[in-house]
């Protein structure tokens, strides 16, 4: 069994913002549509963007279809030297890793993660052939939902899924997401037409505009900025072979090796945000993540609620996080994924301090 | 304090195309000289297994892999997904399945279409065969889609080939388009309706006073939103500027031309403007100018000197 990683200083999540996510913000550059954001996670510790020890975001120039967008993003953090600052061309859950890091080298005890995403300018089921292999797939121009409807026919397959389950999959999130004021769909959504068979639209996330912040700590940091900080008491991301037909998609190998380095296995969690935008990919993750029916699944209503691409998976650990903070969790699992079926993953452990 | 009303929103086309030009490697180029020759190539790994398509690095262990194997145009899907709205760039224009199929002699599957004439026609486990395309350049392409095939697996054992093809392939063009309706958020908004208007209109920031023009919403320095709306210029101070001598695709302004950065009076910041009615090698730091909107434009074509006497260094050094 491989060893866990175990972080030589604790690091919490301490504050955790995001917008309303909306299928379109045309009014709203992305700084506008940023900004409130980060100003709520500054009020909420008291901080102020000069107090920051370093400032990591998460985006795609894809997305806007604009070079360095990130940095008109900047803007809202008052990005003035001698500012620390780095950027992720990923989810936003990977720039919390990257601040995670600079944390653990004790070069900052408080770090600003933000990321955002606005879907609407483009079509984001064409923007995202663009990550694909460029030699043998995207030449091909498989569009997101032809992969991950490739992916959930290969659950169907094997009898890990059908059509009613994967429908069940996607009520419940929605209609978790009624308690959750920032999500897109929610309530009762129709399961509608064929996407790409075997996917509905109710399989597929809404296209969202959106962003999240969360701030981390260190030590004592958190505790003075926080009533209850949500630890990280692991957190480890992986990858698989880029090429769909080199891997078994009806598994997550990256995901169960993530959450083994991050510690998830050695208690149970009572809570798991799942980064999964179709239906399918939360049947995969369950199994691989080993997770029972005692475990409260995405009670945010996860990302088929709200999929503002480049922030859905930092707003997963931002939602284990809030949960830790209002005493709702003690140990919750946090997932993030990046590129096609599942192909990288990371996980986080949270914790709230004992009651 | 004004606070702008809020103009319709703002949209327009904006399509980012670019024919991507990438070079392949050994095994790479022999695979897809391969498809130009009807020859379906993969490459062994450490485990044994056979993977098509080929790759360099052993996807598990990431050892280099270069022994190529012959493997047949049959085979078997492993999964699909029926795909009855082609989108742009697909390739077929009618509904078809994407597929992974497992060629006859490898271990691993291959993405692509299956030509059928609907859901029902296909299956996980069903054999196929390659379509050729018409005319192959050396791209994944050649294989025009799958189409049904009734004969058997079994049989099919891959054979070592030395990828050696006459004129290989060395690279590919991948063309790719994006197409967005940019909208520029409230802030750039105003800026560019003030500008139909011939107005230039900054904005001031509400910590450290600075007016920003154009405006992008938010103070760089102070992280704040910016929202009293500040009418600067319309002349300003150039101060600095560089000769352009290279003429850009689609336009029409001769070379030589200054570009420079103009510190409109009232403004905290410097925006960058061409300078015309001037020769080129006269253009100077702290020139006064104005701009020049040609009929019917809602922007500024050009600034050109107001006549003034030249601004003091100290009146623009911040701004440099
Ligand atoms: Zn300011």
């Amino acid at each position: 069994m491989p060893s866990v990683m175990r972080p030589g200083r604790d690091i919490a999540i301490v504050a955790f913002g995001q917008t309303d996510h909306r299928r379109s913000s045309d009014e709203l550059s992305e700084v506008e549509m940023l900004m409130p954001v980060l100003h709520q996670v500054l009020d909420a510790t008291g901080l102020k963007t000069s107090d920051i020890g370093f400032t990591c975001s998460g985006s795609s120039d894809y997305l806007a279809g604009r070079a360095f967008s990130f940095t008109m993003a900047l803007d809202g953090v008052g990005a003035w030297p001698p500012i620390s600052e780095s950027h992720v061309e990923m989810d936003g859950a990977w720039a919390l890793y990257e601040a995670w890091t600079k944390l653990l080298t004790g070069e900052a005890d408080t770090a600003l993660v933000y990321a955002y995403g606005k879907s609407s300018p483009g079509s984001v089921r064409d923007v995202l052939t663009r990550q694909l292999d460029p030699y043998y797939v995207a030449p091909l121009w498989p569009d997101s939902v032809a992969l991950a409807a490739l992916q959930a026919q290969a659950l169907i397959d094997a009898g890990d899924t059908d059509e009613p389950a994967l429908a069940g999959v996607a009520s419940r999130s929605r209609r978790d997401a009624s308690a959750n004021s920032h999500a897109q769909l929610r309530g009762s959504v129709p399961q509608g037409e064929y996407v790409v068979r075997p996917l509905r639209t109710g399989d597929c996330p809404p296209v969202s505009d959106g962003a999240a912040a969360v701030i981390l700590a260190a030590g004592d940091r958190a505790r003075e900025l926080c009533e209850r900080p949500a630890w990280i008491r692991g957190i480890d991301h992986r990858i698989e072979a880029h090429s769909l037909g080199v891997r078994d998609l009806t598994d997550s190998p990256s995901s169960r090796l993530a959450a083994e380095r991050a510690g998830a296995f050695e208690r149970p969690v009572d809570t798991a945000e799942l980064h999964a935008p179709f239906t399918a990919q939360e049947v995969v993750l369950r199994k691989a993540l080993k997770l029972g029916d005692d475990v409260t699944v995405n009670p945010s209503g996860g990302a088929l609620a709200a999929n503002p691409v480049m922030a859905a998976g930092l707003i997963r650990l931002g939602e284990a996080a809030a949960r830790i903070h209002r005493g709702a969790s003690d140990r919750a699992l946090a997932h993030a994924t990046s590129g096609p079926c599942l192909q990288q993953n990371l996980v986080a452990v949270l914790e709230g301090d004992a009651r | 304090m004004a606070t702008v009303p809020s103009p319709e929103v703002l949209r327009a086309p904006l399509v980012v195309e670019f024919p991507f030009t990438r070079s392949l490697g050994p095994v790479q180029s022999a695979f897809l000289t391969g498809l130009r020759e009807r020859v379906v190539l993969g490459v062994r790994c450490g485990d044994g297994r056979t993977l098509v398509p080929p790759v360099e690095y052993d996807p598990v262990t990431a050892e280099e892999i270069r022994d190529l194997v012959e493997v047949a145009p049959t085979g078997t899907v492993t999964t699909w997904a029926w795909n009855h709205e082609p989108r742009r760039g697909q390739p077929l224009e009618t509904p078809f399945a994407w597929v992974l199929v497992k060629l006859d002699g490898a271990d691993t599957a291959l993405l692509h279409a299956l030509d059928a004439p609907g859901p029902d026609a296909v299956t996980t486990g069903m054999r196929v065969r390659i379509r050729w395309a018409a005319e192959r350049s050396g791209a994944i392409t050649d294989i025009a889609c799958f189409e049904t095939y009734e004969g058997e697996a079994g049989g099919v054992q891959s054979a070592p080939h030395d990828g050696v093809f006459g004129d290989p392939v060395t690279g590919i063009v991948a063309p790719a388009r994006l197409d967005y309706t940019y909208s520029p958020g409230r802030a750039q908004s105003d800026y560019l309706g003030a500008l139909a208007d011939r107005k230039v209109v900054g904005e001031r920031c509400p910590s450290c006073h600075k007016v920003y023009v154009p405006p992008r919403g938010a103070c760089p320095t102070c992280g704040v939103a910016t929202t009293e709306a500040v009418e600067v210029g319309p002349r300003g101070t150039v101060t600095t500027y560089c000769i352009v001598n290279i003429k850009a695709k689609n336009l029409d302004i001769e070379v030589p031309y200054v570009y420079a950065h103009i510190a409109l009076d009232g403004a905290d910041l410097a925006l960058h403007a061409r300078i015309a009615g001037i020769p080129y090698d006269q253009v100077r730091m702290g020139l006064r100018v104005e701009p020049v909107w040609s009929d019917g434009g809602r922007f500024p074509d050009h600034y050109r000197p107001t006549g003034e006497p030249d601004a003091d260094y100290d009146t623009y050094k911040e701004l440099v």
